[in-house]
């Protein structure tokens, strides 16, 4: 079983490995380097950069983060739910209804109180 | 006979069984780099030329002669030949980590890909929920990039870039989940095989919340805030140049061609067809899914972000869950179907 995972990992090295002979073997032999305080400046529009971008961040994206959380854990439980549906019948289809459900409330908890608002 | 072949050099090297394995996989690979890299170049093409013929323009029109099919050779050559700059005030590491992770993600996700019968790298058991999985690891790749970039473009771009992604997977992941009801397994070839109709036929509802977060999820318009260009310029990748940009580049069409795979697969009746060998239709399925995706670039303006979160939460989410719902009460009272 492990043995089928074999491919996985070997594609996410070989995918490294692609970008650093890429950059780092292939294209550091033919291209120019010339850097110099300009060209290595950060980008803004001409500009000298006035303060850095790493600031607070608005607290919507957390709350967008946390709703996220609980509907991604939920999905991890409906796929095994989903493969074995039509050996368990019934049974499957209202303690699913029911899971899903005490989910739908929150949900409906997050967007009565606002968390769903992009302000 | 590759097979056979195959069997007599495990024979060959006795203990030592691991090098023609290894051998085996690197050519399996290179295959599969190779493809992306010609579909990538390919799809960057057509986007242009269909990109300008629904403009009435022409497009590249000059290199390589026939309606300068090679445009995106000399490009990528171009972009080869590009210095590489990394800025100053870079956090240098993650930046130089950030196309590997979004590169690796993308081409990990070809391994469950079915392009015909046995075609496929690696028929893992888990099939649809690896390739989610797998994914979504391309954002963390997006945050490391317009993290590290010190850039408050590349900043603002990635934060939206993960909101929406996050934002989006899950109304994708539940409209899936409505065919693996009928199906029963998770196997990419299964899926395939259990289609004596196409699902979108019985699925119409799940396919197109499916299309509308694959469009989302792949950054592309009308969700393109991320990338915004007229107000982010280019979102997390602003700071990248030469190779670095290529990479991420070749990743998104690379990840293009990924959700419309799998919308073959799952709706589409994958690689089944009449005539045609099972390859070519899957492939003709999968580009007109992804001309269906530039077509939409031209048709539909960029969304607010506002109306894309709300989008994504409070009209796919519940319809994702009413499509669930109601399939899974057809089948409690039609077991047969």
């Amino acid at each position: 079983m492990a043995a089928d995972y074999a491919y996985v990992l070997f594609f996410l090295i070989i995918g490294a490995l692609f970008v650093v002979f890429n950059i780092d073997i292939l294209s550091r032999l033919i291209r120019p380097s010339k850097p110099n305080p300009t060209k290595l400046s950060t980008y803004e529009c001409g500009e000298d950069p006035i303060g850095g971008p790493w600031l607070r961040i608005h607290v919507r994206y957390y709350l967008f983060a946390l709703v996220f959380i609980i509907f991604a854990v939920e999905t991890v439980f409906l796929f095994p739910w989903a493969i074995v549906y039509r050996s368990l019948g019934l049974f499957a289809f209202v303690e699913m209804m029911i899971f899903i459900v005490i989910l739908l409330i929150g949900l409906a908890y997050a967007w009565a109180t606002g968390a769903l608002e992009w302000v | 006979m590759i097979g056979g072949v195959l069997e007599s050099l495990y024979g060959l090297f006795g203990e030592w069984w691991i090098i023609p394995r290894l051998i085996e996989m690197f050519v399996v690979v290179s295959i599969i780099i190779g493809f992306i890299s010609v579909a990538a170049m390919f799809l960057i093409w057509w986007e242009r030329k269909i990109s300008a013929h629904i403009q009435v323009r022409f497009g590249p029109m000059r290199v390589g002669g026939w309606h300068g099919w090679a445009q995106s050779i000399a490009d990528g050559i171009k972009l080869l030949l590009k210095e590489d700059i990394i800025p100053a005030r870079a956090d240098r590491p993650i930046f130089i980590l950030a196309p590997m992770v979004v590169f690796a993600s993308a081409l990990a996700a070809y391994v469950v890909i079915p392009f015909g019968p046995g075609l496929i790298v690696q028929d893992l058991n888990i099939g649809i929920l690896y390739i989610i999985a797998i994914s979504s690891l391309a954002v963390l790749g997006i945050i490391m990039a317009g993290w590290s970039s010190n850039n408050k473009y590349a900043a603002l771009g990635a934060l939206r870039s993960a909101a929406q992604a996050v934002s989006y997977e899950i109304p994708l992941i539940i409209s899936l989940l409505g065919p693996l009801l009928i199906v029963g397994s998770l196997s990419m070839t299964k899926i395939v095989e259990a289609q004596y109709v196409p699902f979108i036929l019985v699925q119409p509802l799940a396919f197109l919340i499916y299309f509308t977060c694959a469009v989302a999820e792949t950054n592309r318009l009308p969700f393109d805030i991320p990338e915004a260009e007229s107000e982010l310029v280019a979102g997390f990748h602003v700071e990248y140049s030469g190779m670095r940009f290529a990479i991420f580049f070749m990743a998104e069409y690379a990840n293009m061609f990924v959700v419309c795979a799998i919308a073959t697969t799952v709706f589409l009746g994958g690689w089944k067809g009449p005539l045609l060998p099972p390859v070519a239709w899957f492939l003709i399925k999968t580009f007109f899914l992804l001309f269906v995706m530039m077509w939409l670039r031209w048709t539909l303006t960029r969304t607010r972000v506002d109306q894309l979160m709300n989008v994504a939460w409070k009209v796919l989410l519940p319809l994702a869950f009413v499509n669930l719902g109601i399939t899974g009460l057809v089948m409690l009272l039609y077991p047969v179907g």
